[in-house]
């Protein structure tokens, strides 16, 4: 699913986020990124996810090698196979859950009636079913990240990534999200989290320690 | 896949910084609102004015021509022949003749006391009872002269001398003093548009001004009215015929192209008003552009999701270009409602018939859209080209 060869990204301002990361992660896996503040988990992420590019290096995703795509390809494959979520979930305020939900299936081509169906559907299967109608502001954190997990993967993308998806979140809610990428993943969705959390870590099948832009060796459970 | 959204949700998408935003939205789009009712307003109050000016002259007829003496050719003042009113009668296509005399060196007064040089304006006239029918003139009070009341001292006052000789309303208490004479007042015009002369005259009997102020009899202004398809023919002719001798002394006009001429007069008004109006609708297209900027760097956050959802950049740039021709066909929808409104309102208060011309209306919208274009192009173009994971940075 994920290959990534001698992966090298060096920002702007000379900083070298990656440093020649070479990584592959089977389809149906679920891996743990973990490391200290500024290691480069979340350029490797960016990277992953095509919303970034690398210096140098070769990054296929799904079978697909990103480096020679352009940016109709690329939107097409962010658009029908991968699914994000982010540590701000990033919903639209004045838009209810089930229309957040919906957004998320926008550029895949999807007719209007049939967006809001899947929607209803990806809400039902994060438990929230009952709060279609309620807006960002009248839900709770752990809710706001279920909702932006249903946008993930309401269009069942075969790849889910998460930046931090507990990192706003106290314990328990914490625990209920992970909770649903478990289950995403036991339904074969190849799921990789950037977490902080040692115990969430610790808890999932694999694990990739990044130190200083490179791949560490991974932390003992 | 589809590179385009469908047309319904690209306005759902390009309209969402609208509904979350609506007082911003409002503020910017007043701005264009008030460009475009600016400019719809000026060109509907102008076509407005001018079919009211249609509707006068359709109502006072262009068939009006008048005859008046000239100058000969040492430079002193002509006169018209005694048989000028007999003779343009006798043109073929001619309905209707009559003829004023002005009486020289005589004044008209409301009392003795008042020093004889002042004249306040106002000319005294010999008229003959054909006037109003022929000039179309209208009473506003009181009756004109006719064959009994011509021969005696009595008198018609235009609208403007009434008011400056302080004649209220006519009747045997009504009486002004014109070459010593008194003459009762028992009529008041309205003002006459084709004959303005008229409403700073005092009006008395061809016989009583002949007998009483010692009139000579010689015309100064014979009023024809002719058939419609005869105007040109009996403007032609009317001169060498009112005065065979000396026909170059004689000046031939048609009082209804000086309307005309007003009507023409104010275009180059209407021209700088709509300039007014276009820097007005400049203006606005600035505050949406302002609006714009702001839009794209508020939402950064958004475009870098709607980035990572798969939108290409393409799709990026279509949003809020859509927002921008969303914004300012807003305003430009409101002003031009807001323009035609001040121009209904003001015609009708005008007494004129409203008219708001359909270009003008398209050419507004017109005129909205390429601003909203112009506006939301640079922003637009900013925002699809923003890196992704930059854009999911953004506080
Ligand atoms: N746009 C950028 N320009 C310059 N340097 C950057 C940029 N983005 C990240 N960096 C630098 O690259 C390095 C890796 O950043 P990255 O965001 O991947 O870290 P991280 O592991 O996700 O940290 P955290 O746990 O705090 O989120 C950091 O030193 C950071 O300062
Ligand atoms: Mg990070």
């Amino acid at each position: 699913m994920i290959e990534l060869t001698e992966v090298t990204k060096r920002h702007p301002g000379g900083v070298t986020a990656l440093d020649r990361v070479s990584l592959r992660v089977g389809a149906g896996e679920m891996v743990a990124i973990v490391g200290p503040s500024g290691s480069g988990k979340s350029t490797l992420l960016n990277i992953i996810g095509t919303l970034d590019r690398p210096t140098s290096g070769d990054v296929v995703i799904d079978g697909r090698r990103v480096g020679g795509l352009g940016d109709a390809a690329l939107s097409e494959l962010r658009a029908g196979r991968i699914g994000f979520v982010f540590q701000q979930f990033h919903l639209a305020p004045g838009t209810s859950a089930l229309g957040n939900v919906a957004d998320g299936l926008l550029y895949t081509g999807v007719r209007r009636a049939e967006r809001a169906r899947r929607a209803a559907a990806a809400l039902e299967r994060v438990g929230l079913g009952h709060r279609l109608d309620h807006r960002p502001h009248e839900l709770s954190g752990g809710e706001k990240q279920r909702v932006a997990i249903a946008r993930a993967v309401a269009g069942d993308p075969p790849l889910l990534l998460a930046d931090e998806p507990t990192g706003a979140l106290d314990t328990a809610s914490g625990a209920g999200v992970l909770d649903l990428l478990r289950g995403l993943h036991a339904a074969g969705t190849t799921v990789v989290v950037i977490t902080h959390d040692r115990e969430i870590a610790a808890a999932l099948p694999r694990r990739i320690a990044v130190r200083d832009g490179r791949i560490a060796a991974p932390e003992p459970a | 896949m589809t590179a385009r959204l469908a047309p319904r949700d690209a306005i759902a998408v390009g309209g969402a910084g609208l509904r979350t935003r609506p007082l911003r939205a409002f503020l910017s789009a007043l701005g264009i609102a008030i460009g475009i009712a600016a400019m719809v307003g000026v060109v509907g109050l102008s076509a407005s004015s001018r079919a009211g000016l249609d509707r006068e002259m359709a109502r006072l007829g262009t068939n009006l021509l008048t005859a008046q003496p000239g100058t000969d050719m040492t430079g002193a003042q002509a006169e018209l022949p005694l048989t000028a009113e007999a003779m343009a009668r006798r043109v073929d296509g001619v309905r209707e003749v009559a003829a004023i005399g002005h009486l020289d060196g005589v004044a008209a007064y409301r009392t003795g006391k008042i020093p004889k040089t002042d004249t306040n304006g106002i000319g005294v006239y010999a008229a003959r009872t054909g006037l109003p029918s022929a000039t179309g003139a209208r009473l506003a009070a009181g009756r004109w002269l006719d064959a009994a009341t011509g021969s005696y001292p009595a008198a018609v006052l235009g609208a403007t001398a009434a008011r400056r000789l302080g004649v209220a309303a006519p009747g045997p208490d009504a009486q002004v003093l014109a070459g010593g004479r008194w003459f009762t007042v028992i009529g008041v015009l309205e003002p006459v548009a084709l004959a303005p002369e008229l409403d700073t005259a005092v009006l008395v009997g061809w016989p009583a001004a002949t007998s009483a102020l010692g009139f000579d009899g010689h015309a100064t202004t014979v009023y024809t009215r002719a058939r419609d398809a005869a105007v040109e023919r009996v403007r032609s002719v009317l001169g060498a015929t009112a005065n065979p001798e000396a026909p170059d002394e004689v000046q031939v006009s048609r009082p209804s192209d000086a309307l005309a001429a007003k009507r023409a007069a104010g275009r180059a008004f209407t021209g700088l008003l709509l300039g007014l109006g276009a820097v007005a609708l400049l203006v606005g297209g600035v505050g949406v552009a302002n609006t714009m900027v702001i839009s794209v760097l508020e939402r950064r956050a958004e475009i870098g999701l709607r980035r990572a959802l798969g939108a290409r950049r393409g799709q990026v740039r279509a949003q809020f270009l859509t927002e921008a021709l969303l914004l300012s066909l807003l305003g430009g929808i409101g002003g031009a409602v807001l323009g035609a409104l001040v121009t209904a309102g003001y015609a009708l208060w005008q007494g004129w018939p409203p008219v708001v011309p359909p270009w003008a209306l398209a050419g507004g919208l017109a005129a909205t859209l390429l601003i909203g274009a112009l506006a939301g192009l640079y922003p637009a173009v900013r925002a699809s080209r923003l890196p992704p994971t930059e854009a999911l940075a953004a506080p």
